[in-house]
């Protein structure tokens, strides 16, 4: 027998709130106008909790919660938004900016770019840590798209994509940490991959610009991110 | 001669492509505004030799890539009342930093020997030696007011500009690219 989701009662800053249980507390938050920044997620794709952007802090839980992977409770109470979580999610970005080789100026993302958006948004105007200038590869083997590994946030919205959507798997991730990589198949050029149909999801999902059409100008590479939610919708989840 | 009242206020260019001095030239008549209350003592623009003492603000351009700049940012920063970095090449060391995940052997390669017709001759002197690194000013000193953009616009400098000579610390909100 079906049981209908039950409803939970919860404080998020200075909103009494109410959601689903089966609700994050990202969503109930978006439902009452409540701005939580994020970066990994996206509507249409799992959420993974892997940037972090979204922390919260919860009464009586000792350490920080992502918003986007952290269900609703009964009698949650919510902060959003302190002094400490600013400064957080301001390390946070600026440890981006400082892991790869971000130089906007010249990038195909510049002024539609999530993280530069952040950036400007929770105003790091510089960045505290050295930078470490890593020689990272570009893929343009593809004959539709690059991969620029040079701004990848590691975000694996791209590899979301290409899996839950579009059911290719072509994307991956391989080791850890600093030196995590997205990759094509087992590691191969992508122009080489026999599972990517050049759908190019992976473009439309990247919030940065780590993977870009070719021959397109900044203002012609604008990504178009409404299909997803509709696309999950089809496959018949909620 | 020093003015009277007047702030005292240097230009400098460091590793970026003079644009954001081109974006100070864009104030237009704004800078004849500005005229009337600095003194314009070091800059590109003007005949001076040596960073002068007791600058006021100092908004400087590009980063620091080579030994001289070096130290150069040390004397600025001991003259300097509020030092300012003006544009992602200083805040960001940007395109600058294109060069960064190559070995300097490889740039200095590149830049005298692949790159060069008829005689080939390495800088020995005259050129200061290049850092491993063109790193973002504040790698090195202290800054006190960041003006990121590639180049920030006039309005944004005549604004960090005015609040300073009110003696106000500018709220700067403006996104790096
Ligand atoms: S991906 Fe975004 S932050 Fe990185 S260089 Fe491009 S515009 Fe800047
Ligand atoms: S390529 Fe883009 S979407 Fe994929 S992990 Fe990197 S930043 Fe995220
Ligand atoms: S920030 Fe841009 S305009 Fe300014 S010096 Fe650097 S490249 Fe030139
Ligand atoms: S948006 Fe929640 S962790 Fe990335």
């Amino acid at each position: 027998m079906r049981r209908e989701p039950r409803v939970k009662t919860l404080r998020i800053d200075d909103c009494d709130c109410a959601g689903r249980e089966d609700q994050t507390v990202l969503d109930v938050a978006r439902e009452n106008n409540i701005r939580i920044p994020t970066l990994c997620q996206i509507n249409g794709l799992t959420n993974v909790g892997s940037c972090r952007m979204c922390l919260v802090e919860v009464k009586g839980v000792p350490k920080l919660l992502t918003a986007c992977t952290t269900m609703v409770w009964e009698g949650m109470k919510v902060v959003t938004n302190s002094e400490r979580l600013h400064e957080y999610r301001k390390m946070i970005l600026e440890l981006f900016f400082a892991e790869r080789n971000h130089i906007c100026a010249i990038c195909v993302a510049n002024r539609s770019c999530e993280l530069q958006a952040l950036a400007l948004e929770l105003g790091v105007d510089h960045i505290r840590y050295p930078y470490l200038y890593q020689a990272l590869e570009i893929d343009s083997t593809h004959d539709k798209f690059v991969l620029d590994h040079n701004r990848c946030i590691l975000c694996t919205r791209c590899i979301r994509a290409c899996s839950e959507i579009e059911g290719a798997n072509t994307l991956g991730m391989m080791r850890r940490g600093v030196n995590d990589k997205v990759i094509t198949d087992l590691n191969q050029p992508w122009g080489e991959s026999r599972t990517c149909t050049s759908c190019g999801k992976c473009v439309n999902v990247c919030p940065v610009g780590a993977i870009y059409e070719k021959g397109l100008s900044r203002t012609e590479s604008r990504r178009e991110h409404t299909f997803l939610p509709y696309l999950t919708i089809m496959r018949g989840e909620r | 001669m020093r003015e009277r009242n007047k702030a005292r206020v240097a230009t400098v260019w460091l590793d970026g492509c003079s644009g954001c001095h081109m974006s100070i030239f864009d104030m237009d008549d704004r800078l004849l505004e500005l005229k009337d209350r600095i003194e314009l003592v070091y800059s590109p623009l003007v005949d001076a030799k040596d960073y002068p003492k007791d600058v006021d603000v100092a908004l400087v351009e590009g980063c620091i890539g080579n030994e001289e700049q070096r130290k150069f940012a040390h004397t600025m920063r001991a003259s300097t009342k509020t030092f300012v970095s003006l544009g992602d090449c200083a805040v960001t060391s940007n395109i600058v930093a294109y060069r960064n995940p190559f070995k300097m052997h490889d740039v200095i390669h590149r830049a005298f020997i692949e790159n060069s017709e008829g005689e080939i001759v390495l800088p020995q002197e005259d050129v200061p030696p290049l850092l491993p690194f063109a790193v973002p000013i504040h790698e090195i000193i202290d800054v006190d007011v960041y003006i990121p953009g590639c180049p920030p616009s006039a309005d944004l400098i005549h604004y960090t500009l005015v609040e300073l000579l009110e003696g106000r610390h500018p709220d700067i909100k403006n996104r790096f690219g």
